[in-house]
C-alpha cells in the first residue's frame, strides 16, 4: 500500500501523462492534413480520455470508452475514410483566410473558457478516497432510476441500426448505373 | 494536487480542438472527428464534476454524471453510424467527400 503523499504524486504524474497525450493528439487531429493521420491522432485522444476516466474513479466508463470509442467508432471512421476516398491519402486544403479566421475564433473561445474556469468557485480538493463498488451502483442505477432512458437508448440503437443500413444501401441500383457510365456522371 | 480545474481546462482544450476541426476540415469525415472530440470534451467535464462534487458524502456513491456520460457515449455511437451512412450516400452522389462540393441537396 502506498503512502498518501506518494498516492497524490502518482495521481498527478498520471494525470499529466494522460492529459498531455490527450491534448497533444487533439491538436494533432486539427493539424494533420492527412485524414488517416488525423484518425490515428483521434485514437490516441480517445485512449487518453479513457485513462483520465480511470483516474476519475470511473472504471466502467473507461472500459466502455475503450470498447465503444477506440474499438467501434474509430473503426467505423477508418472504414468511412477508406470507402469514401479515391485515394486514402487524398487531402483538401482550406483557404488561408479560413484558417486565420478559425484560429482567431478558436483562440478567443479558449481564452474565454479558461478565464471563466479560473474565476469560478468550484469545490476543490480530492473526493475523499477511492470509492469501491462504483460498477455495482452503476448497474443498480441503470436498471432503477434510469430505467426509462436505458430502454429508450436500446430502442434508439435499434432504430439507428435499421436506419443506417437503409441509408447506406438505399441507392445501390442508381450508383451501379452511375459507375457504368465511362464519363462518370 | 490535481483538482477539478485541471480537468475542466483539458475539457476546454478538447472542445476548442473539436471546433477547429469542424471549421477547418473540408473532408466530411474530418468534421465527424471534430464532433467526436467535442462530445469527449463534454464527457470529461461530466465525469470530473461527478468525481469532485460528491466528495462530501462518503456513505453513498452518487453516479449521476457518469450515467449521463454513458448515455452521451451511446448517442455518439449512434450519431457516428448514421453520419457515416449519410457520407457514403453523399460520396455515391458526388464522387467526392469534400463538403464544399455539396451545392444542392437533391443531387
Amino acid at each position: 500500500m502506498l503512502a498518501v503523499g506518494n498516492h497524490i504524486a502518482l495521481d498527478a504524474a498520471l494525470f499529466y501523462l494522460f492529459a498531455g497525450m490527450t491534448g497533444a493528439s487533439a491538436v494533432g487531429v486539427v493539424a494533420c492534413r492527412n485524414i488517416v493521420r488525423a484518425a490515428v491522432c483521434l485514437l490516441f485522444t480517445l485512449a487518453g480520455v479513457a485513462g483520465l476516466y480511470f483516474l476519475l474513479n470511473a472504471e466502467f466508463l473507461a472500459a466502455v470508452q475503450l470498447v465503444v470509442y477506440t474499438g467501434g467508432i474509430l473503426i467505423i471512421i477508418i472504414f468511412g475514410v477508406m470507402l469514401t476516398s479515391t485515394s486514402p491519402f487524398s487531402r483538401f486544403e482550406p483557404r488561408t483566410g479560413e484558417v486565420i479566421l478559425s484560429l482567431l475564433i478558436g483562440s478567443m473561445l479558449m481564452i474565454a473558457l479558461v478565464l471563466v474556469i479560473l474565476h469560478s468557485p468550484f469545490p476543490t480538493g480530492d473526493a475523499g478516497g477511492r470509492a469501491s463498488n462504483t460498477i455495482e451502483t452503476f448497474g443498480q442505477l441503470l436498471l432503477g432510476d434510469y430505467l426509462v432512458p436505458f430502454e429508450l437508448a436500446s430502442v434508439l440503437l435499434l432504430v439507428v441500426m435499421i436506419g443506417a443500413a437503409y441509408v447506406a444501401r438505399g441507392r445501390r441500383a442508381k450508383a451501379a448505373i452511375l459507375m457504368q457510365r465511362p464519363e462518370g456522371g | 494536487m490535481i483538482g477539478l480545474t485541471h480537468y475542466l481546462i483539458l475539457g476546454a482544450l478538447l472542445f476548442v480542438c473539436g471546433l477547429l476541426a469542424i471549421l477547418l476540415k473540408r473532408n466530411a469525415i474530418g468534421i465527424l472527428m471534430g464532433v467526436e472530440l467535442m462530445l469527449n470534451a463534454a464527457n470529461v467535464n461530466l465525469v470530473a464534476f461527478n468525481h469532485f462534487s460528491h466528495s462530501g458524502s462518503p456513505g453513498t456513491v452518487k453516479l449521476d454524471g457518469q450515467l449521463l456520460a454513458a448515455f452521451v457515449i451511446v448517442i455518439a455511437a449512434a450519431e457516428a453510424a448514421v453520419a457515416l451512412a449519410i457520407f457514403l450516400n453523399y460520396y455515391r452522389q458526388f464522387r467526392t467527400i469534400d463538403v464544399e462540393q455539396a451545392i444542392g441537396l437533391k443531387g
